[in-house]
């Protein structure tokens, strides 16, 4: 079970305080949380994708690339990685220089994008959304996996002859997760491919995010990957935890009640009811984190949005404190009940190995940067 | 089983609007019981109860309980009677606001009467210049009899309020006996297939 962070990378004034932070203080203090995610044992930090403000993450590449370059062990991921807007050309390059230089600890989660204005602004339509979707990501999965490409599509200019460089590292393509609150489409996207699927389960009520993951299980099953409880599943959600509970809903409620999204509309106690967000105790939080399973199966990553709506770096530094504290009980919660034939969510080292395995006699994929191939990584 | 919606903006507690639509409901009923289909319920809808739930869902996307049965209730019913107050010569904001949440297609193909009620008679054309736009604009089936009830028309004989929703109820009851009840296509049941997702 990966357990982990991701943040949406908004710039939003703390409302106890009325003070902003400047776009400098959040791309620095991404990366202090980042670091401190790895120090409390976390295993994903994954930062979000926007080109308008409130929000500074416009290059993600650059940040998790200099993310990489000060940790050790922790996965980087996206929440998400615009596959609508950016050319695909460019999102395969960056990620696999990326992989290069994190030694593999890449993944990305494709998403959408709700923006309305951010689709022309990238010669794009929103109405197009899933179709671009669909016709990008087939065509980022063929030049991270064919030394030659040929194609043609709707939305992009054609390619002839065209091949990537930096080729993955290893020859093999950083794992891919399709996040999506409500699209059955991109559910059924990441069944076709086997990919893994995201629910922010942020917004909605628990019984949507069950039935967006069952749909993604059957056709998991139906696509020919295995049986629908071996499909790989993430789930997103939200805490804000104090040593006593009241503490924990008094501190966050003045953040709650105008937080960007949600903010001016349910109660606190309403949202908590009816969405997977829990304030309160560590206690409280292990526990209602751990009732996702019952909703959606064994799952394999959890990642925790911390560090929005205004709550300043201290308050965060100190949520992933406590986070750290209840880790150990939360490991041990996922895999209390787990049947040994439940996967682990992929990494670049079992991609690895599973690419050796598939490929026992067939033609040996070099990297043509390390000069490196899965078998000799492999031996 | 048969359900009439019956939704209505009232503000007031008892309200014309309520009291109009409800009138409404039995008069479609007993239409529809005169056809020979028994066993069909009502269900009445106040807006003012749900006022928080949809200023809510507007602003923080998140349908609270209460707002998701209602909306299933809406991709259910054989017909929707739908009643709005004139507010400043229109529907009420409190009307609009849930037609606008409503999941889009909802309405599309389904039989809707509408009624209005105002303080004078001169308002009577608000059916047809801001609530017919509406629902055409939604692809419901409107009947092309609605109901305006003013202030007056409780009293005074000459109106005739309760013919006229006689006549309403009973060409409404033919309309959504006429008319198969439509299903809401369940995107998780019925699902396309990535094949011809990829053929675009």
């Amino acid at each position: 079970m990966q357990i982990g962070i991701f943040t949406v990378g908004d710039i939003t004034p703390d409302p106890t305080t009325g003070r902003t932070p400047s776009e400098h203080e959040r791309i620095k203090a991404a990366v202090t949380i980042a670091r401190k995610a790895e120090e409390i044992g976390l295993d994903v930090f994954a930062q979000g994708e926007h080109h308008n403000p409130p929000f500074h993450p416009s290059s993600p590449t650059t940040l998790l690339g200099f993310i990489a370059a000060q940790t050790e062990r922790i996965i980087l991921s996206t929440a998400t990685t615009l596959i609508t807007t950016n050319d695909p050309v460019k999102i395969a390059e960056d990620y696999s220089v990326l992989q290069h230089l994190a030694e593999g600890r890449v993944d990305l989660m494709m998403g959408r994008g709700n923006t309305g204005p951010v689709y022309p602004w990238f010669g794009r339509d929103i109405r197009d959304g899933i179709a671009l979707a669909v016709e990008n990501y087939a065509l980022l999965r063929r030049l991270w996996r064919e030394d030659v490409v040929d194609w043609e599509g709707k939305f992009r200019t054609p390619l002839n002859g065209f091949t990537l460089a930096p080729r993955p590292l290893d020859g093999v393509p950083p794992f891919v997760w399709h996040g999506s609150i409500r699209a059955p489409e991109i559910a059924e996207q990441a069944a076709f491919y086997g990919d893994g699927f995201f629910h922010n389960n942020i917004f909605w009520n628990m019984s949507h995010t069950r039935k967006m993951v069952h749909l993604y299980r059957q056709r998991f099953a139906h696509h020919g990957h295995g049986p629908a409880d071996t499909a790989i599943v993430g789930l997103g959600g939200q805490f804000f935890m104090r040593r006593n509970s009241q503490d924990a809903v008094a501190e966050f409620r003045p953040y709650f009640d105008v937080a960007p999204v949600y903010g001016y509309g349910p109660s606190l106690e309403q949202f908590m009811a009816e969405t997977p967000l829990s304030v309160g105790s560590p206690q409280q939080v292990l526990e209602k984190t751990l009732s996702f399973t019952s909703q959606v199966g064994h799952y394999q990553r959890q990642l925790f949005l911390i560090d929005h709506a205004g709550l300043p770096l201290k308050t965060v530094l100190e949520q992933l404190d406590l986070l750290g504290e209840i880790l150990p009980d939360l490991r041990k919660g996922y895999a209390e009940g787990r049947p040994a034939h439940i996967p682990d969510a992929p990494t670049h080292a079992s991609l690895v190995a599973a690419a050796v395995t598939h490929r026992p006699s067939g033609p040996t994929l070099v990297d043509d940067v390390t000069g490196r191939s899965p078998m000799q990584r492999q031996a | 089983m048969t359900t009439i919606l019956v939704i209505t903006a009232g503000m007031g507690q008892p309200s014309s609007t309520q009291l109009l639509g409800q009138r409404l409901g039995e008069a479609t009923l007993a239409g529809l019981r005169e056809a020979g289909q028994q066993g069909v319920q009502l269900r009445h809808v106040e807006l003012r109860t749900l006022a928080a739930d949809l200023a809510s869902y507007l602003v923080s996307r998140v349908p609270s309980q209460a707002l998701r049965e209602v909306f299933e209730a809406v991709g259910e019913a054989s017909g929707v009677i739908a009643v709005t107050p004139v507010f400043n010569a229109s529907f009420s904001g409190l009307f609009k606001l849930f037609f606008d949440l409503l999941e889009e297609g909802l309405l599309a193909g389904r039989p809707v009467l509408l009624a209005a009620t105002g303080g004078t008679q001169r308002h009577s054309l608000v059916i047809d210049h801001a609530m017919l736009p509406m629902f055409h604009y939604l692809k419901a089936r409107v009947l092309p009899l609605g109901v305006f009830a003013a202030t007056k028309d409780w009293g005074g004989s000459e109106t005739r309020l309760s013919r006229r929703i006689g006549q309403a109820g009973a060409q409404f009851a033919e309309l959504v006996a006429a008319t198969p009840v439509v299903r809401p296509v369940d995107a998780f049941e019925h699902v396309t297939s990535f094949e011809d997702l990829l053929r675009g």
